[in-house]
Order: C-alpha cells, then structure tokens, then sequence
C-alpha cells in the first residue's frame, strides 16, 4: 500500500489535475461553472473520506464542519470586512476548533453511537445558525456581496465572480488538498489510520494511543471540510441555513460511498457522477430523484466498494 | 536480582467468577517462563491483565520497578510489554510488510528515513522466515505464517517483556521446530512469557514453569519439578500415575 509504486500514483494524480485544468479551456459556460462547483464540494468529500474511509468512522455531522467553514469565511467578510484570504483562513480556523471539542465528546462512542451522536451535534449547530438569525440571516441566509470577493495581490486584483478565476481557484484548492491527503495516506500517519479502522484493540497493542490518533484525523476532516465551505462562501457568495442541515451531512457520505470510500480519488468520481446523474436526469424528468435512486441501488449491489473502490480490486491494486 | 515483573495480590472478578484469584507472581530478566493449566485456569486473563487489555479488580503489577497497574495498554507497550495474541489477529487487509511496519515505525526514535523502517521490517520479517512473503496481504498467508507474523510484530516492537498466548497452537510439527528455535533466539534479548499447551514444546523451553488451577498459582518449578509434582499431575493430567 504505502511502498509500492509510489512514481505511479503521483503520475495519476498529477494527470487528474492536468486534465482539469485543461477542460477549463474546452467546456462550454455551463459545465465549466459546474465544474467549479463540483470540485469545490469534491473537497469536502475528500474531507468526509479522510475520516470514513481511512479511519472508518462514520459521522452524520459533517454538514457542521462544512458549515463553521462557509459562515466562518462569510461572516468574517460581510460583518467584520475582512479580507478574502483571512476570511478563509479565518473558515478553516472555525472548522478546525469545532472538530476539536465534537471530537474530543463524541470519540468516547464508537458504532452507531457515534453516528447519532455526531448528527444531534450538526443539528444543534443547525439550529443555533437559525436562532441567531440577526447576524447568521436565520432560514434565509446572506448575500456575500460581489465587490467584497476580491482577491488582491499588489497591483493585480482577481475578482472571485469571474468564472475563469473561480475556476482556477477551485483548481488550486482541490489540487492541494488532493496531494495532501494522498501525501497523509501514504505516511506513516496513514498507515496508523487504517490500522486503527482495521482493528483497534490490536493497534492499541502496538503501543498506539488510538483516542489521540482518530482526534487528530477528525480535526484534519474537519478543517478540509471547512476549507471547502470556506471556498463555497467566497467563490459562490452564498451563506445558507440549508448548508448545516442534515441532508449536507449525508450527501458527501453518499459521494464517497458512489466514488470508493478509501480512494484517494473517489471523492471527485462520487461528486461528479452524482451531480451529473442529477444534471441529465432532471433534464428529462421531474422525478430525477428517483432516477438517481435506482443508480445507487444498483451501484450498492454491483459496486459495492464503489466506482474507484471496485476498479482497485479487480485491476487496478496499486491505486492508492 | 530484582524480579522484571511482579504481581502481588492480583484480582479479577467476572461477575461471580474469580478468574484470576489473588495471585503474586515474579519473573526475572532474561527467563523464559512457561504458564501452563487446564482450560479457563486463568492464565489468558492473568496475561491480559499484565499487558493491560484489561483491568484488575484488585492488587497491583509492577514492572521495572514502576507500579504500572492503572497505565493504559499502549503506554505498557511503549515501556516494553509485548502481547501476541491468542486468537491470531493481524490486519488480514494489510500486507505483512505494512504489519510489521506499524510497530516498527513506531519504535523507531531516531530516523525519520524510510530506509529505517524498511530496514526493521525485513529483519523482523527475516528472523521468522516470512521475507519473501512481504508484499502479500496477511489474510492470505497460512495459518502457520499468521502466527509467524504475529511473533514478527511482537519482535518489532523490541519488547523487554515479550507475552505468547498459545503461539504453536494450530501449528505443523515442522513449523513448531523452527518456533522453538525462533523463541530461543528472542530469549538472548528479552524475557519471555509463554502461554502453552504443547507440553513437548514447555519441557523444551521454559527455565521455569507456573502452573494455573481456578484462579490461582497452583505450583512453579523447573520442568523437571513440575513433571514430578502431584498435585499438578491431578490437576492438570486428571490422573495420578
């Protein structure tokens, strides 16, 4: 896993990259702003994936981390007039700070338990955005307004708006994190990680403090999904309620499930087959979601690892 | 000389069963030490307790010199105490090399290299026979080589204290002459503690012998004592010759 055919795997990774970046060129207005959007969320699924796949924890709560990161940037921007990049720094920071209190709690559950315990979190959490309506904007949620989503360097300003400029920082943002949490699987870190999802008892008894470990690999979920809201908030300009509600906590349970829970490129497979299975089906029918239903049911029964995760087993072994 | 390890009055309760009773127990440094007994004598419990994978209900381990009765499990891993498992569990989806590498890189304080840890690995997987088989995932090798591995991971962690719970057990008779080999090799640098039922195997090794009954230590001696001794042949073998 963490030996073999590592000039492979940066080769592949590198080549997904390129080729986004290439398709920012071909595509034509409507995709390429899809796109843009799919990456963006594709990091939070990456995010998600880092504690699923890696560690095997499942939580229903990550519409929480996701969300301190879209208000932590929004609200930095439209109440306070922060920058561009200390809103986002300012995101990632929330996430961070939140994952580390709702791990430090619900790591005493495991299982089940740790599902419901991380879903009542988000829903708390859900719910504190619609009490302090006053400054989150409550059920309706905030405009970020348009000039405020500059980036300023010296002389040169890059406005976020421009579909060429989001896309590129979407890029620039999915790419890092791709390479960081394929750099964290291969280390020493990771192979920790999948030990402890392996078999905790017996990491234990090789000397391995398992508590500290999986704190560590929620505050890194979380701060990835943070900076995926952060980035949402600030290349998109919207701030909802709707973010922190229960249906973002399993929508990038779902992308990884459909792209391979435990591959490094899943995440991206999941958020893309999914948003364009939506796409082309609603395009028919308004019974999409029932379309997109049948999909999963079939890729559950014949792709149970999924997309990427079968791949792996078949043919491709050293995909990381 | 002082005793490595130490147990004075050490308890566990099972709702009203008393697995392990009251029991004082020393090891010296560099021994190899068998614990023999019938089934559900206790000493699996006994050795849980001393690597801490569970809890006493009372009495107190010393190892070292350190009273390590309430340290969590991992922290007695780092000060030395290796356990192997009875019931063979490696990571049946990691390769074997991965397996050892865990407890590897673990104990390595130096090198941040990736030549370290492979360096510990392959001598690990070398000393038990296992080299060729890195690559392979551990689910897939032999029962004999689980077992092997297992041993391998216990080593890679240079315990002072290494713990065998039953390690021949479903082993051939072929592979249990290389083991016996093997744990003599690791007996040059660590104390062993050997859960065994093979008794071939104990009269082979052990310097000493403890043997269990309902709780308690029943008898400790050296083999030939511990063959001589009646009261173990009616506990143990159930009939007096």
């Amino acid at each position: 896993m963490s030996e073999a055919s590592p000039a492979k795997a940066y080769a592949l990774h590198l080549g997904v990259i390129a080729l986004l970046f290439v398709l920012s060129f071909l595509l034509p207005e409507y995709y390429h702003g899809l796109l843009a959007r799919i990456m963006v969320l594709a990091v939070f699924a990456m995010g998600y994936n880092m504690l699923f796949g890696y560690v095997g924890l499942l939580s229903l709560g990550h519409a929480m981390f996701f969300a301190a990161g879209l208000y932590g940037a929004g609200l930095a921007v439209i109440q306070l007039g922060w920058s561009v990049p200390a809103a986002f720094l300012c995101g990632i920071a929330c996430g961070a700070v939140v994952a580390l209190v709702i791990g430090l709690l619900a790591l005493r559950t495991t299982g089940v338990a740790f599902m419901i315990v991380t879903m009542m979190f988000a829903q708390v959490f859900y719910l504190l955005i619609l009490y302090f309506a006053s400054w989150t904007g409550g059920d309706q949620g905030m405009v970020v307004p348009q000039p405020a989503r500059v980036l300023v360097f010296g002389a040169t300003s890059l406005e976020l708006t421009n579909p060429t400029v989001r896309y590129m920082t979407a890029l620039v943002l999915f790419s890092i994190v791709l390479l960081v949490t394929l750099a964290i699987v291969r280390s020493r870190y990771g192979r920790v990680l999948v030990a402890i999802r392996e078999n905790e008892e017996r990491t234990k008894m090789l000397g391995y403090d398992t508590f500290s470990n999986k704190l560590a690999a929620v505050v890194v979920s979380g701060s990835i999904c943070a900076a995926s809201g952060a980035a949402y908030a600030l290349l998109f300009g919207y701030v909802g309620s709707s973010f922190a509600s229960v249906q973002y906590s399993i929508l990038p349970l779902l992308w990884v499930l459909l792209g391979g829970a435990a591959t490094t490129l899943g995440p991206l497979i999941g958020t893309l087959f999914m948003y364009y299975v939506i796409d082309i089906t609603s395009g028919y029918t308004s019974a999409y979601l029932l379309i997109v239903g049948i999909a999963l049911i079939l890729l559950v029964l014949f792709f149970p690892k999924g997309i990427l995760g079968s791949i792996r087993q078949r043919w491709l072994g050293w995909l990381p | 000389m002082t005793p490595l390890l130490t147990t004075k009055g050490l308890s566990r309760n099972f709702g009203g069963l008393r697995a392990v009773d009251n029991v004082d127990f020393a090891l010296m440094p560099g021994e190899i030490r068998a614990v023999i007994g019938p089934n559900g004598a206790g000493k699996t419990t006994f050795v849980s307790l001393v690597s801490g994978r569970i809890q006493p209900s009372s009495g107190m381990i010393v190892f070292d010199g350190a009273d390590i009765t309430s340290q969590p499990a991992y922290v007695r891993v780092r000060q030395g105490i290796a356990y192997t498992f009875q019931i063979t569990s490696v990571f049946a989806n990691l390769s074997a090399y991965d397996n050892v590498a865990l407890p590897v890189q673990r104990t390595l304080s130096d090198g941040r290299s990736k030549g370290a840890v492979r360096a510990g690995v392959m001598s690990a997987l070398d000393r038990t026979g296992l080299a060729d088989r890195a690559l392979m995932p551990a689910g897939q090798l032999s029962y004999g080589h689980q077992r092997l591995l297992e041993v391998a991971m216990g080593l890679a962690l240079e315990p002072r204290l290494l713990i065998l719970d039953e390690p021949t057990q479903g082993l051939a008779d072929s592979e249990i002459d290389n083991f016996i080999t093997l744990v003599r090799e690791i007996a040059k640098n660590a104390t062993v503690l050997l859960i065994e039922h093979n008794m071939p195997v104990v009269m082979q090794l052990a310097d000493r012998i403890t043997v269990f009954n309902a709780g308690k230590i029943l008898a400790e001696g050296t083999p030939e004592a511990i063959r001589e001794n009646a009261a173990v042949q009616e506990a143990y073998l159930g009939t007096a010759p």
